[in-house]
C-alpha cells in the first residue's frame, strides 16, 4: 500500500470511529450534566468538600468557583515543586526553581501544559503523579464545567442560576474522565507504554556493546491517558509522545489521536440534547469537522512533499519524526494537537517544513476551536457562532438572535472581549519578546524561523496550546514569567467572559422564531461560522505570519 | 460567626483538590499499576526488557547505539538512526534537533583550536551539513554512493552566500563576489563549484561575517531519492527511535554479512524476521527493530574473534 493511501485510511479510520461514539458519548455526558441524581460517593465528596448539591449558582458565584479552585491548585502546584526533594520518589532531583515552578504551575493549571522543563531530568514521581497528572484531570473538567454553564445559558429561561460549579467538576472528573482514562491506560500498557515506579538509577543496562544505558521508568501510562483525553499535552518525558514509552506503537498513536478528539467533538451533541436541538449540535460539529479535516489534510500534504532545502537533501520530511510513525501519521498528529488545546506531539514541529510548521501555527490562531480543548472547544466555538449571528444580523439590520436569545450590546461585548483577549496576548507578548534581548536571546534558529519560534511560543502559551517549536530557550526567568501570564490571562479572562455571556443569556426569556430568523443549523449558517472563524483569524496574524513561516515556506 | 463567602469558596477548593489529589494522584495510578501486574501487561509495564545470552541487554523499545568506544559504527551491527538524545540514544536526555527546514549555514570551527586538536565549542553544523556528512558516512561504510541534493562531495551543505545589488524580486543577478559558505578555508581545498555566474566562488573564512549575503542553496545533479534512505541521515523526535526503515536495513546488509562472515541470504532471512509492517495494514510505516536483529545476529552468526 502506498504511504499516501495508508495516511488517507488513518485519517478516514479516525472519522469513523469519532463518529461511531459521538452519540453515545454526547447523549452520556448529556445525562451526566443534565441528571438530578447523585452518586452515594459523590454525596461523600461533597460533604468532604463542604458544599451543598443541590445549592444554583449566579454566573459570578461559579466564576469564583473555577478561579478559587484555580488559584488553591496553582499554589498547591508551586509548593509541590518547590518541595520535591522532600517528598516520596523524588528521584533525588532538585527543587524546581521559582520561576520555573510558578510557569509549570500555571501552565498545568490552564490546561496548557507547556514545558519548559525535561521530565526525565527535573520532576520526580509524586510530583508527575500527584501534582500534574491531577491537574491533567481537573483542568479539562473545569473546561468542561464553563461550557456545560454557557449551554445552560442558552437552554435556560430567565434565571439567574447555571448550575452548581462543584457538581459540574466532581461529575466530569468522576463520570466521564476517570472511567474512560482507566480503559485507555490499560490498552496504552498492551502498546508498549510503562507503568512502575523505576528509578533510572536503579536500571542501568549493559547493552550488547557492552555500553551502559539507563532505562527510565515511572507511572507514564497512567499520566500519558489522561494527558491525550484531557487535551493536556504535558509530557512525562521532555520527548512527548515521541517517547517508545509515553507512545510504543502505531496504533497507539491512532489512539492518542483519538482520545485528543473524542470529548471536544462528542461535546456537540451534548450541547444538542441540553437545548433541545441535536441539529444545532450538528450544525457547529459540521464547522468544527470542516476546519479540521482541510486542516489535517493540507498538514499531511505539505509534509509528505516535502518541499525546502533539508526536507529535499533528506528525501522526506523525517527530522524529528519517528519510523513507527511515519511521515503522514506524525502530520496527523499534529494537526490533532494543535486543532485542539493538547500539545503533545509525537514529532518535532520545529522541524517541519516551513508550510507543514505554519499550519500547526495556524491552528492554534484559529482559537483552538475544532475541535479545540476539552469544553474550551465548544464555548469558543459558541462564541464565534454568537458573532457570526451578529454580523449576519448587522447585514439584514435585524437583532441577532441564536437559539432564542437576543444578542445584545451585553451579549456581543462579552463575545468581542473573549475573541480580542488572545490575539493581544500573542501579538503584544511577541513584539515585547522581539523588542528585549531577554526575549531575543531565545531562539535556536536564526532569521524568520528564530521569528517563528518566538510567535509560536506566545501563540502556544496565550491560547492554552502547550507545544513548541521547541528549538527556543524557555526555561529563563523572562519567558518563564511572561508566558506563565499569558497562559494565566489566555485561560481565566476567556472563562469569564464566557460565564458572564451565559449569566446574561440565562436571564432572558426565550424569543419565538419567526419569519426572519436566521435559521443556524442549516449549511448555509455553517459555512458563514466557518467562514468567520477564518476571517477573522487571517486578518489578525497574516502579517506576523508573513514575517515568519510564511517568508521561510515561500521562497 | 461564619466566613464571607468568597474565603469560604477557597476552603472548599482546597479540600476538593486534596481529595482529588488522593484519589487521581495516588489511588487511580496504583490501581493501573495493580492491573498492569497482569500476565502479558506486565512484561510491558516494567519496560519491554529483552534478554541475550541470560542477561538483560536493553528494552525493544528504546533504541541503541551500536558504536565502539570512539563513536565510531561496529561494523558487525546494524546501525540506529542519528540521535539527539544527550551523546545518542540517552534515556536520561531525550530530545530532538529542533533545527528547522532552512537551517543551512554552519556556525565554522575556529581553526586555531581545530590545529591544537580541541573542538570548538561555539561552532555548530547547520542541520543540512549534518545531513550531508551523515550521507557521506553512511555512503562510505555500506559502499553505496552518499551523493544527495544540496550537498557538496565533501559532505557539507552545498550553500552560498552572494554578494551584490538585489532586485525587487529578491534575486542578485549581477554578483559582486560568492562564498560557499559551509567550506572552510583550510579545511577543504577547493569549493563545490568553481564559479557562479561567471564570479569565482571562494571559501569562507572563520570569522568573516556573510549574513549580507543572499543564501542560495545549490541543488546540483544528484537523484531526488538517493541511495542512503532519509531516516539514516535524520535524528528521530525521541533520539531513541528503536526502528529503522526496512531500506536502510537493505543498504546494510552486504557489510554486516561480510563483517560476519556470511552469505548476505541469511543475514536478509534475519531481516525479515525482525521487520514489522504496518499495524492492519495502514497505520504507521514498516519498519526493523534494530536491538532485536542485532541480538539475533549474534545467536546465530556469532562474530569469531
Amino acid at each position: 500500500m502506498s504511504t499516501t493511501l495508508a495516511g488517507i485510511l488513518f485519517i478516514g479510520s479516525l472519522v469513523l470511529a469519532l463518529a461511531v461514539v459521538y452519540r453515545p458519548l454526547g447523549d452520556y455526558m448529556y445525562r451526566v450534566y443534565d441528571g438530578d441524581r447523585h452518586w452515594r460517593v459523590e454525596r461523600a465528596v461533597y460533604r468532604v468538600i463542604g458544599v451543598r448539591p443541590e445549592s444554583e449558582q449566579t454566573w459570578g458565584v461559579y466564576a469564583r468557583g473555577v478561579l478559587a479552585f484555580s488559584a488553591v491548585s496553582i499554589l498547591f502546584l508551586y509548593g509541590l515543586q518547590r518541595l520535591q526533594d522532600h517528598l516520596l520518589l523524588s528521584l533525588g532531583f532538585a527543587p524546581v526553581k521559582p520561576d520555573q515552578a510558578w510557569n509549570t504551575a500555571v501552565s498545568f493549571v490552564t490546561n496548557t501544559n507547556w514545558q519548559s522543563y525535561s521530565g526525565e531530568s527535573t520532576m520526580g514521581h509524586l510530583v508527575q503523579m500527584a501534582g500534574l497528572a491531577v491537574q491533567n484531570f481537573v483542568s479539562a473538567a473545569v473546561g468542561m464545567c464553563v461550557a456545560v454553564a454557557l449551554i445552560r445559558g442558552f437552554a435556560r429561561r430567565r434565571t439567574d442560576h447555571l448550575g452548581n460549579f462543584w457538581v459540574d467538576l466532581v461529575r466530569g472528573t468522576l463520570r466521564i474522565l476517570l472511567p474512560i482514562a482507566f480503559v485507555g491506560a490499560i490498552a496504552l500498557i498492551a502498546g508498549g507504554l510503562v507503568q512502575n515506579f523505576g528509578d533510572a538509577n536503579h536500571h542501568v543496562i549493559t547493552t550488547i556493546t557492552g555500553a551502559q544505558q539507563r532505562i527510565t521508568g515511572g507511572p507514564v501510562a497512567s499520566q500519558e491517558v489522561i494527558k491525550e483525553l484531557g487535551t493536556n499535552g504535558g509530557g512525562f518525558y521532555n520527548a512527548n509522545s515521541s517517547h517508545p514509552f509515553e507512545n510504543g506503537a502505531p496504533w497507539t498513536n491512532w489512539l492518542e489521536i483519538f482520545l485528543i478528539l473524542v470529548i471536544p467533538f462528542a461535546l456537540c451533541r451534548t450541547f444538542g440534547r441540553m437545548v433541545g436541538q441535536n441539529r444545532q449540535g450538528y450544525a457547529i460539529l459540521a464547522v468544527m469537522a470542516t476546519i479540521a479535516l482541510i486542516s489535517v489534510s493540507l498538514v499531511n500534504v505539505f509534509q509528505l512533499m516535502h518541499h525546502g532545502t533539508v526536507p529535499t537533501a533528506a528525501g522526506a520530511a523525517s527530522e524529528g519524526v519517528e519510523t513507527r510513525f511515519g511521515v503522514a501519521n506524525s502530520a496527523t498528529f499534529a494537526g490533532a494537537t494543535t486543532l485542539t488545546s493538547t500539545g503533545a506531539v509525537d514529532s518535532f514541529h520545529d522541524s517541519y517544513t516551513g508550510l507543514g510548521g505554519m499550519m500547526t501555527l495556524f491552528n492554534m490562531m484559529l482559537g483552538e476551536v475544532a475541535p479545540g480543548g476539552t469544553g474550551s472547544g465548544l464555548y469558543g466555538m459558541l462564541v464565534l457562532a454568537v458573532i457570526t449571528v451578529f454580523v449576519a444580523g448587522l447585514m439584514v439590520g435585524r437583532t441577532p438572535e441564536y437559539l432564542g436569545k437576543k444578542i445584545g450590546a451585553r451579549e456581543i461585548k462579552c463575545a468581542a472581549l473573549y475573541f480580542l483577549i488572545t490575539p493581544i496576548l500573542v501579538l503584544t507578548g511577541t513584539a515585547v519578546a522581539m523588542a528585549t534581548g531577554a526575549g531575543r536571546a531565545g531562539p535556536l534558529n536564526s532569521g524568520a524561523h528564530g521569528l517563528s519560534e518566538v510567535l509560536y511560543a506566545f501563540t502556544s502559551a496565550s491560547n492554552n496550546n502547550g507545544s513548541a517549536f521547541a528549538g527556543i530557550t524557555v526555561n529563563t526567568v523572562f519567558y518563564d514569567t511572561a508566558l506563565g501570564l499569558c497562559m494565566a490571562l489566555g485561560r481565566f479572562l476567556p472563562m469569564i467572559f464566557v460565564l458572564a455571556l451565559a449569566g446574561s443569556l440565562a436571564r432572558q426569556g426565550g424569543t419565538p422564531e419567526s419569519e426572519g430568523t436566521l435559521p443556524t443549523h442549516r449549511p448555509q449558517f455553517v459555512g458563514m461560522v466557518t467562514g468567520v472563524t477564518v476571517v477573522l483569524v487571517a486578518l489578525t496574524f497574516l502579517p506576523a505570519l508573513a514575517l515568519g513561516p510564511l517568508a521561510e515556506g515561500i521562497h | 460567626m461564619r466566613a464571607p463567602i468568597w474565603i469560604r469558596q477557597h476552603f472548599a477548593a482546597a479540600r476538593a483538590l486534596l481529595l482529588f489529589t488522593v484519589l487521581l494522584g495516588v489511588v487511580y495510578p496504583l490501581a493501573v499499576f495493580a492491573v498492569a501486574q497482569l500476565p502479558g501487561l506486565q512484561h510491558k509495564a516494567d519496560g519491554s526488557y529483552v534478554k541475550a545470552g541470560g542477561r538483560t541487554v536493553g528494552s525493544a523499545l528504546i533504541g541503541q547505539s551500536f558504536t565502539n568506544k570512539n563513536g565510531d559504527p561496529l561494523k558487525q551491527y546494524f546501525q540506529s538512526r542519528p540521535s539527539n538524545a544527550g551523546d545518542g540514544y540517552d534515556p536520561t536526555a531525550t530530545s530532538a534537533s529542533n533545527l528547522g527546514p532552512e537551517d543551512v549555514v554552519d556556525t565554522l570551527p575556529d581553526p586555531r583550536l581545530l590545529a591544537a586538536g580541541k573542538e570548538d565549542e561555539n561552532a555548530r553544523p547547520s542541520l543540512l551539513t549534518q545531513v550531508c556528512a551523515r550521507s557521506k558516512a553512511v555512503g562510505k561504510l555500506d559502499g553505496v554512493s552518499g551523493a544527495r541534493p544540496f550537498c557538496t562531495p565533501g559532505g557539507a551543505g552545498a550553500v552560498l552566500a552572494v554578494f551584490g545589488h538585489r532586485t525587487a524580486g529578491g534575486g542578485v543577478p549581477h554578483p559582486t563576489r560568492v562564498v560557499s559558505v559551509n567550506e572552510q578555508q583550510g579545511v577543504v581545498k577547493a569549493p563545490f563549484v568553481g564559479a557562479y555566474h561567471g564570479v569565482k566562488v571562494e571559501l569562507a573564512k572563520f570569522g568573516e561575517d556573510y549574513a549580507a549575503g543572499l543564501v542560495v542553496p545549490v541543488k546540483g545533479d544528484a537523484p531526488a531519492e538517493p541511495a542512503v534512505p532519509a531516516d539514516a541521515v535524520t535524528a528521530s523526535g525521541s533520539g531513541l527511535d528503536p526502528h529503522i526503515s526496512p531500506a536502510y536495513a537493505a543498504i546494510q546488509v552486504r557489510r554486516v554479512a561480510q563483517a560476519r562472515g556470511v552469505g548476505p541470504a541469511q543475514v536478509e532471512r534475519l531481516v525479515n524476521k525482525a521487520k514489522d509492517g504496518r499495524v492492519l495494514g495502514f497505520m504507521g510505516e514498516p519498519r526493523v527493530n534494530v536491538l532485536k536483529l542485532n541480538i539475533a545476529l549474534d545467536r546465530e552468526y556469532p562474530v569469531r574473534s
